[in-house]
């Protein structure tokens, strides 16, 4: 693995532009499944600017915080897709307009 | 020179899969594109001096994660039914204005990041130095990720165990 140059703004560049693919399909989808997806997208872009800075530094720090962000993403996917599992179940649908009201 | 170009090559793979997975109707066919995706980004993980980081990235992501929704999405069996109304969803009067937002937040990242300069490290990072810096200086993150992760567990067997109930849950007549 000697030798490398890989210039870091690339990288970053990469991963901004992830993100922002994801937060587009983030807000143009209406199905939750599919927003879900965008969720794993941004966090995963995220995750790659940390070790990509931690390997600009020759450090371990990014990698740990890539690890607490997989900790996060398969959190919040097991609960989500829990939800989508009641959201079909009592709606019929997986469209998030047919969820917009609270029960009070 | 070569890593350079593979490291390019991976990119565009993520980026292009990534943009298939946003815009494909049918949920098991965008989870497959961004599945190639993730490969492609621990391919970059691994190029930047982070073998560990792009094994947890295949074992969790492409492998944990993705599998969670592919049994959910045969759980929820759509068919053809959910496919057409995907497709009326995405018509470009309705990505329209997004993508224009996300486009212009893009160029705001772009010129924050336009600043920074160097390579990354010609050195890899060993998952040993990962281990002794999480069970050192880390410790406490890590207490926090195993509530975070019990709360996840107790979270979704809570809404998981309700689905199986078969005989007629209702939302009014919950005890």
């Amino acid at each position: 693995m000697d030798g490398l140059n890989i210039p870091l703004n690339h990288i970053l560049l990469v991963s901004s532009l992830l993100f922002a693919i994801g937060m587009m399909g983030l807000m143009i989808r209406r199905n939750i499944i599919f927003i879900l997806m965008s969720l794993e997208v941004m966090l995963n872009s995220a995750a790659l600017a940390f070790v990509a800075a931690g390997a600009h530094w020759g450090q371990p720090d990014g990698q740990i915080v890539f690890m607490l962000i997989l900790t996060v993403a398969a959190a919040e996917v097991a609960v989500g897709l829990g939800l989508v599992l009641q959201v079909q179940k009592r709606f019929k649908t997986l469209d998030m307009d047919h969820a917009n009201r609270m029960r009070g | 020179m070569l890593e350079i170009t593979l490291f390019y090559v991976a990119a565009t793979v993520a980026l292009v899969a990534t943009v298939l997975a946003m815009t494909r109707t049918n949920a098991i066919h965008a989870l497959i594109y961004l599945i190639v995706s993730l490969l492609a980004v621990a391919v970059i993980f691994f190029l930047i001096g982070a073998p560990f980081a792009a094994a947890l990235e295949i074992v969790i992501y492409a492998g944990a994660i993705m599998v969670l929704f592919v049994f959910v999405i045969m759980m929820l069996n759509l068919g053809e039914k959910g496919d057409q109304q995907e497709r009326q969803w995405l018509l470009p009067k309705i990505w329209a204005g997004p993508a224009l937002l996300a486009a212009v937040l893009f160029a705001e990242l772009l010129y924050v990041i336009s600043t920074v300069e160097g390579p990354v490290s010609t050195t890899a990072v060993s998952a040993k130095e990962v281990g002794l810096a999480l069970f050192g200086p880390y410790v406490l993150a890590v207490e926090i990720a195993s509530m975070l992760l019990l709360a996840g567990l107790v979270g979704s067997f809570h809404l998981g165990r309700r689905y199986l109930e078969r005989d007629g849950f209702d939302d009014r007549s919950e005890k």
